[in-house]
């Protein structure tokens, strides 16, 4: 729950391949320029980053910097689940994959994984199956080389939805594994 | 608060024995039964009987509500009534309430003496034309006065229902604000009919699943405090909630404490697996009761914590198993109808236990024996679940979540026959409830 405030105060440790700005006396990005982030693959190129690209008010950071926006958007954060369902799926274990690879290359990182589970279910029993799905992922993430120590684990059950849910397909967005990073020493 | 009570011996004995004849069965209404009709009963303005005019406006009303809210009396219409006679000791007119429909009679007298509100009361079975019971009267703080009427009302309903009383009792459970993806939950206590809300935490982390000590005196919940779930504690009568020890890398929740408040049960997940444990009040030992893989969770605990009922996915899907706990045996399996069988609630007298059911998209409230035989579906909603029972094990209170988007999650209750209870009114969304004991 706290995850926001860490990632910023750990972006000076971190900022090995590109500067952060506040770190050093490097350039800072010029506001109101257009940035192409080269690392990131969407369709149509790199992502573009439209004027300022500070994450928090004070420190900027650029493109390619390892942030947990940066991890959501190369590897992707969440994995969803089929209902009553806490094995990954095989489109959950490619995104898994994606976040064994990103941690593996940055290592100063630590991963908490978040399960979660649908409304369709009683509340103490969803929180067992959101300890589950995030265990699921913890252990395909040990399995592909992560050391366990940099991993934990937390289940909201059915009390953080992304959405407030009528039908299946709304259900299945909120059956999810939310894998949230954080730099190492960031106090997570 | 401390109510003290005596009987009007004096009065119930100068009653004569023998208006009645000796085959006739005394008024009485079953619980039970589940398509009997109301009871009428008249409660006219109690006697005001020296600076207690408004308090017997308000008791009048409340002790009312209580009754009426059960669905097992319907309130003769005050237009209908007789004159009253002299005091609520005086001999009804018979004739005349018989004429105005009345089964059973109410009548009830206030006084301030001494900085105290003092409440009296008489019941009557109009047909039999006799006294039911002695005449009662109560007395206390007159900022205490809903206590008072709920006394009052409680033995109303025990003489005519034969069941134990449940008025004077509290229901904690979580209130619920903002957004349902962004929900606040504040840990509250309020007295059964939703009244005197008093909030415990203030919102800033995620609570759930209170659950009152045996003496009703705290409340063991689960809070996020740190991130995680953990079990905490917090005294009703002040202080700051407790967290209880917790290990790296475990997550623990539904806590139950047991009867006498020297330790609980509760689930831990390590790893992916819930299993559920057993730990003393402090937190400080701890042992496992059911291991294995799956989904273990939900506990309840039998009256006398002999014995524990509980959850378990290791059949496939949630089905209820019955354990004993003094150390043997496993766990059989008590539930066996379609679908899944959830949050297990053992009545407070024994001989029930209440569940959530689910079967596709319905979800009902339903009790079993504890042998899983005589199984009754009481209700059935968009979204029922986590029965609670009140102290006499008669009614069972619920979270009702609407399905629609802007759905809010109510409290209801239901009785062991199925009669619908007036639902609790709250001006915020709530869930969770556990009923409280009764009060002394």
């Amino acid at each position: 729950m706290a995850r926001l405030p860490a990632m910023l105060m750990g972006a000076c440790a971190t900022a090995g391949l590109l500067l952060a700005a506040g770190c050093t006396d490097a350039p800072q990005a010029t506001p109101g320029s257009l940035v192409v982030d080269p690392y990131v693959d969407l369709p149509g190129g790199g992502a573009r980053y439209a004027g300022d690209v500070t994450v928090g008010a004070t420190q900027a950071v650029l493109p390619g910097t390892p942030t947990p926006q940066a991890f959501a958007a190369m590897a992707g954060d969440t994995v969803t689940f089929p209902a009553d369902q806490v094995v990954l799926t095989a489109e959950a274990q490619l995104i898994v994959a994606r976040q064994a690879e990103w941690l593996t290359r940055h290592r100063d990182f630590r991963a908490v994984i978040e399960g979660h589970a649908d409304e369709q279910g009683t509340r103490e029993h969803n929180l067992a199956l959101g300890a589950r799905r995030a265990a699921s992922v913890q252990q395909h993430l040990v399995a592909r080389g992560i050391d366990p120590g940099r991993i934990s684990t937390v289940s909201y059950g059915n009390e953080r939805p992304l959405e407030a849910c009528t039908d299946e397909a709304c259900f299945e967005r909120n059956r999810r594994a939310v894998t949230v990073v954080s730099p190492a020493g960031a106090g997570v | 608060m401390t109510l003290s009570r005596r009987s009007l011996l004096a009065l119930g004995a100068t009653l004569p024995l023998l208006a009645r004849p000796a085959a006739a069965q005394p008024l009485r209404i079953e619980i039970t039964e589940g398509v009997s009709e109301p009871m009428t009963i008249a409660i006219p303005p109690f006697l005001d009987e020296g600076g207690a005019a408004e308090q017997t406006r308000a008791l009048r009303d409340l002790v009312a509500r209580d009754l009426t809210g059960t669905g097992l009396f319907r309130e003769i219409a005050t237009g209908t009534m007789p004159a009253q006679g002299q005091g609520i000791d005086a001999a009804p007119a018979w004739q005349e309430w018989r004429a105005a429909d009345a089964q059973a009679l109410v009548l009830g007298a206030a006084r301030m003496d001494a900085g105290k509100l003092h409440v009296s009361f008489r019941l009557y079975d109009i047909f039999a034309a006799r006294p039911l019971g002695d005449g009662l009267s109560f007395d206390g703080p007159p900022e205490g006065w809903r206590r008072l009427g709920h006394k009052l009302a409680d033995r109303v309903y025990s003489r005519l229902t034969g069941e134990d009383p449940y008025f004077d009792s509290r229901i904690a459970f979580v209130a619920e604000s903002g957004p349902r993806t962004a929900r606040i939950k504040r840990l509250a206590v309020m007295d059964q009919d939703g009244e005197n809300v008093r909030y415990l935490t203030d919102g800033a982390e995620l609570v759930l699943s209170p659950r009152f000590s045996a003496d009703g005196r705290r409340i063991v919940f689960v809070s996020f405090a740190g991130g995680a779930p953990r079990l905490a504690e917090i005294a009703l009568d002040g202080g700051p909630p407790r967290l209880l020890p917790s290990e790296p890398g475990v997550m623990a929740f539904a806590p139950r404490p047991s009867r006498d408040g020297r330790w609980l049960v509760h689930s831990r997940s390590r790893d992916g697996d819930t299993d559920i444990w057993q730990t003393d009040a402090t937190g400080s030992l701890a042992r496992a009761l059911v291991t294995g893989a799956g989904i273990d969770t939900a506990p309840g605990l039998a009256p006398d914590s002999s014995a524990m009922v509980f959850e378990s996915d290791r059949s496939g899907a949630q089905q209820l198993y019955l354990m004993q706990l003094d150390g043997g045996g496993e766990a059989q399996r008590i539930s066996f109808g379609e679908g899944r069988y959830s949050t297990p609630a053992w009545s407070s007298t024994g001989d029930l236990i209440a569940f959530t059911r689910r079967v596709g998209d319905r979800f009902m409230i339903g009790v079993m024996r504890p042998d899983g035989s005589g199984e009754r579906l009481l209700t059935e909603g968009p979204h029922d679940e986590g029965p609670s029972w009140s102290p006499n094990g008669r009614v069972v209170v619920f979270t009702r979540q609407e399905r629609a988007e802007n759905g809010r999650a109510r409290l209801h209750a239901v009785d062991i026959a199925g009669r619908d209870m007036r639902p609790v009114e709250l001006k915020a969304a709530a869930s969770d409830p556990d009923w409280g004991p009764l009060l002394p």
